[in-house]
């Protein structure tokens, strides 16, 4: 493989792995059986100690193996995970990742910078296994160090019952075409001797056939050999890499369990003659096991015993049972993480983007290509359109669908944050999460961390009460911040609530009185009051905090969500709790369209925002209709437009709804749905108001997307300034007013 | 006395094969192998004198390695063979 595709591969595991490791110390606190946990944790750290070590990344192997040592100590019992260590291994996990992604910028080896980060560390780190004398003086930012770090880890304890073997073992059988494709068995070896020291060696001749049957051209040896280096197991398998294919290499790693030896005694000597036994004589003498230890072990076997072999180790004793038990469910984790991993393929993002973008071209070439075929009358022609039409439409889903990722990793790192901030400002803050398998596009995921982040935030500064408070209106202490996401008519919906004290009606409104954005005397609805705090420069926090009050945030969090085409909406209840409502477009390439004529020009409205259409009776004068009974307030697109021409006689109204309000849209023609592909507006149009975007028809004519959240809000303002309005006598009256 | 010299390599390995083969024919109760032309020895080579080992022991006999070259000192060495042909090994001044 190449090297840089393989460091490539690293980073990217080494950031999933990171993330496994953080979302597992959130959690392990809470967890009923934190066994799990703690060796999942385990794992991210040495996985990635091994992986870095194999790139030669000794900054990052150094620094993964304390914290490896630590969370050894933590496996064994040795060091309660408390509150504090917890805090420490996700500093320490931070440190690690930003070791990767310097690794991605092309550093190979810390810098002073680095360096200093990792000493307070690596201090508390060691204070945890108890050896100070490896504090931040010298601090292992080599690999020296490393080795001087070396005795601390401890796979199990030296007692009667663990292997004391401090060698690798390793057993190789060579095909028998190995000469003949050019590789000798000795040169191996000899390599081999540049990582370390073979200390015995049996060479095993037991397959040669006799001189007379002997094809000379064939390689009949195998070897066993004890051989002692600091390498670690991946670099000493690098060292058969080239033979891997036509030779059985078996690694034990020094220390194995005198399970693993019997299961290579096994194995290995099923395949040769003179079976187990005389292989079990050669790791006796290569000093691997001791006689005592293999005659036990191969005594019970020879007894036919059918219990299990790790079973069989147990009862006799060699094996604690917890050990078993902890390799049983690594392989099963392993094996069922290989299932899943068959499941999915890493593509470059980058790909999927031209897919889509090619998608695209597809819908507008297709839509041209019917066009052009209406105006020939052939029946066939028009059928095989419309088969390729839903054809195109197929495509459009599944590659669309490629793009979409579950909101639940985004979610999930909101614990850290939660964890983090609750430290930081002193409160108890617990995180609560639904609906984490909701889809949305990845682009749209990855600006809506931001956003979300300041949201989070702010509920536990703001919206949280102090315990004093809390317990004061009989609230559990502990406060709670959700996260929530689900799909409603084609947007996502994602809700940050807290069970805190909701927003404070009055201040708000004194407050925008004071910075004049509204006037005083004015009657507002509750939804318009809350919705003042998204406005520039409005901050009601009394106390300024390091995290918010500043009166920067919710401005800036409603902006990133309209430049995503969303609409965010807060709703609160004094005493009980505050929700903020993001609703986003499900992506922002390809939508359903439902088009409009007004004049010569086509507008584009996304589809799943259209409700019904009616025919307009034209009642000059009002800005609002009737429909079944309630009052609809409409705009009419040839005025805010500016479309010239006179209307048609039979205008149309399309009715659309944005959340829970609806309005109408007066227009010329209905045109029908038809595929819409999104192309961006140029930069000199992006102060244009109610257009989102715009789109090109099979005609080769542009069309303009219309932006229905901000209509609405026009068509809210222009009936509030009505003032002979009817009385909001309904539901929808006093919601858009 | 049979005398090996130069490589004892995969690329000889037929024609020493047919020379050992013949040489255990002619002495059933073994002979000496004189290895001290040898400039080379691979996997080959090694497996070639341990199956002539065993065949002239198969007969009764023995054959006895001598003059071990450089070569052949190391490699018998990497691959702790000594014991195994239970030949003397002189060391080179």
């Amino acid at each position: 493989m190449n090297m840089d595709e393989a460091l490539q591969t690293f980073i990217a595991e080494a950031r999933e792995l990171l993330e496994e490791m953080e979302t597992a110390l959130l959690e392990v606190r809470q967890a009923d059986d934190p066994a799990d946990m703690i060796n999942a944790i385990f794992r991210a750290a040495h996985t990635i100690k091994g992986s870095a070590g194999l790139f030669g990344l000794d900054f990052i192997v150094s620094f993964a193996h304390v914290a490896e040592s630590v969370l050894d100590r933590v496996r064994d019992g040795g060091v309660q995970l408390d509150d504090a260590v917890v805090t420490l291994l996700l500093a320490c996990c931070d440190h690690i990742g930003s070791l990767v992604e310097a690794t991605a910028a092309g550093q190979t080896e810390a810098d002073a910078e680095m360096t200093a980060r990792a000493a307070p560390l690596l201090a508390q780190l060691h204070r945890h296994l108890g050896d100070d004398a490896h504090a931040p003086e010298h601090a292992p930012a080599n690999a020296s160090a490393l080795v001087a770090a070396e005795p601390i880890l401890q796979r199990m304890p030296h007692d009667g019952n663990a292997r004391s073997a401090d060698h690798w073992h390793i057993s190789l059988r060579f095909g028998t075409q190995v000469l003949r494709n050019g590789m000798d068995p000795l040169s191996f070896l000899r390599y081999l001797g540049k990582l370390g020291r073979i200390t015995a060696i049996t060479t095993l001749a037991d397959a040669l056939p006799p001189l007379t049957e002997l094809d000379p051209e064939c390689c009949h040896l195998g070897f066993e050999i004890a051989f002692k280096s600091s390498a670690d197991k991946a670099a000493i398998e690098g060292a058969f890499e080239f033979v891997l294919d036509d030779c059985a290499v078996r690694i034990l790693p020094p220390d194995s369990r005198v399970s693993a030896y019997i299961e290579l005694i096994e194995s290995q000597g099923e395949s040769q003659p003179g079976g187990p036994a005389r292989l079990g004589e050669i790791l006796v003498r290569c000093g691997t096991l001791t006689q005592h230890e293999l005659d036990d072990a191969l005594a019970r076997q020879a007894q036919g015993d059918a219990e299990p072999l790790g079973q069989m180790l147990v009862s006799q004793g060699s094996v604690q049972p917890p050990v078993v038990a902890a390799a049983l469910t690594r392989q099963k984790q392993i094996k069922e993480g290989k299932a899943t991993e068959n499941q999915s393929i890493r593509v470059d993002a980058d790909k999927l983007d031209r897919l889509i973008d090619l998608v695209g071209e597809l819908i507008t070439a297709s839509a041209t290509a019917s066009m052009a075929g209406r105006t020939v009358q052939s029946v066939a022609l028009h059928e095989a359109h419309s088969t390729l039409a839903s054809l195109v439409q197929e495509v459009r889903d599944s590659a669309l669908q490629l793009r979409m990722v579950k909101i639940g990793a985004t979610f999930s790192r909101f614990q850290r944050v939660v964890h983090d901030v609750s430290r930081e400002i002193g409160k108890d803050i617990a995180l609560s999460i639904s609906g984490e398998d909701t889809e949305l596009d990845k682009t749209v995921v990855e600006k809506i961390a931001d956003p979300l982040t300041h949201l989070v935030r702010n509920s536990m500064d703001h919206g949280i009460e102090p315990v004093a408070l809390r317990a004061e209106r009989g609230k559990p202490a502990r406060g709670t911040v959700t996260l929530n996401a689900y799909h409603d008519s084609g947007s996502v919906v994602i809700e940050v609530g807290d069970d805190g004290g909701g927003l404070n009606r009055e201040r708000i409104l004194a407050k925008a009185i004071e910075r004049g954005l509204i006037e005083a005397g004015r009657h507002l609805s509750d939804a318009e009051i809350y919705g003042l705090v998204f406005e520039p420069g409005f901050s009601t926090a009394e106390q300024v905090t390091n995290l918010s009050g500043r009166g920067v945030g919710m401005d800036v969090v409603k902006r990133n969500i309209s430049a995503l085409r969303g609409a965010v909406s807060i709703d609160s209840e004094a005493g009980v709790g505050t929700t903020v409502t993001v609703r986003l477009p499900l992506t922002l390439a390809i939508i359903n369209g439902f088009q409009v004529g007004v004049g010569s020009s086509v507008f584009v409205l996304p589809l799943e925002t259209v409700e019904e259409c009616v025919e307009f009776n034209a009642e000059t004068g009002h800005d609002y209709a009737q429909l079944r009974g309630q009052v609809l307030p409409f705009i009419r697109l040839r005025d805010l437009f500016k479309v010239p021409g006179a209307p048609g006689a039979r205008q149309s109204i399309v009715v659309v709804r944005q959340g829970a309000q609806r309005f109408g849209l007066i227009v010329d023609r209905l045109l029908g749905e038809a595929q819409t592909v999104i192309k961006p507006l140029a930069r000199m149009f992006a102060h244009l108001q109610g257009i989102s975007g715009s789109s090109i028809l099979g005609s080769g004519d542009v069309a303009l997307i219309l932006d229905v959240p901000a209509l609405m809000a026009r068509a809210g303002q222009a009936e509030h300034s009505r003032a002979n309005a009817p009385a909001p006598a309904t539901s929808l009256a006093s919601m858009s007013n | 006395m049979v005398v090996l010299d130069g490589e004892l390599t995969i690329y000889r390995a037929a024609e020493l094969r047919d020379q050992l083969l013949a040489a255990t024919a002619a002495h059933p109760d073994g002979f000496d192998v004189d290895l001290a032309g040898v400039t080379e020895i691979d996997s080959a080579g090694v497996q070639l004198l341990m199956a002539a080992k065993r065949a002239a022991q198969s007969e009764g006999g023995d054959i006895a390695l001598v003059g071990h070259s450089a070569a052949v000192t190391e490699v018998f060495e990497l691959l702790d063979l000594a014991a195994h042909f239970g030949d003397p090994l002189l060391v080179a001044p």
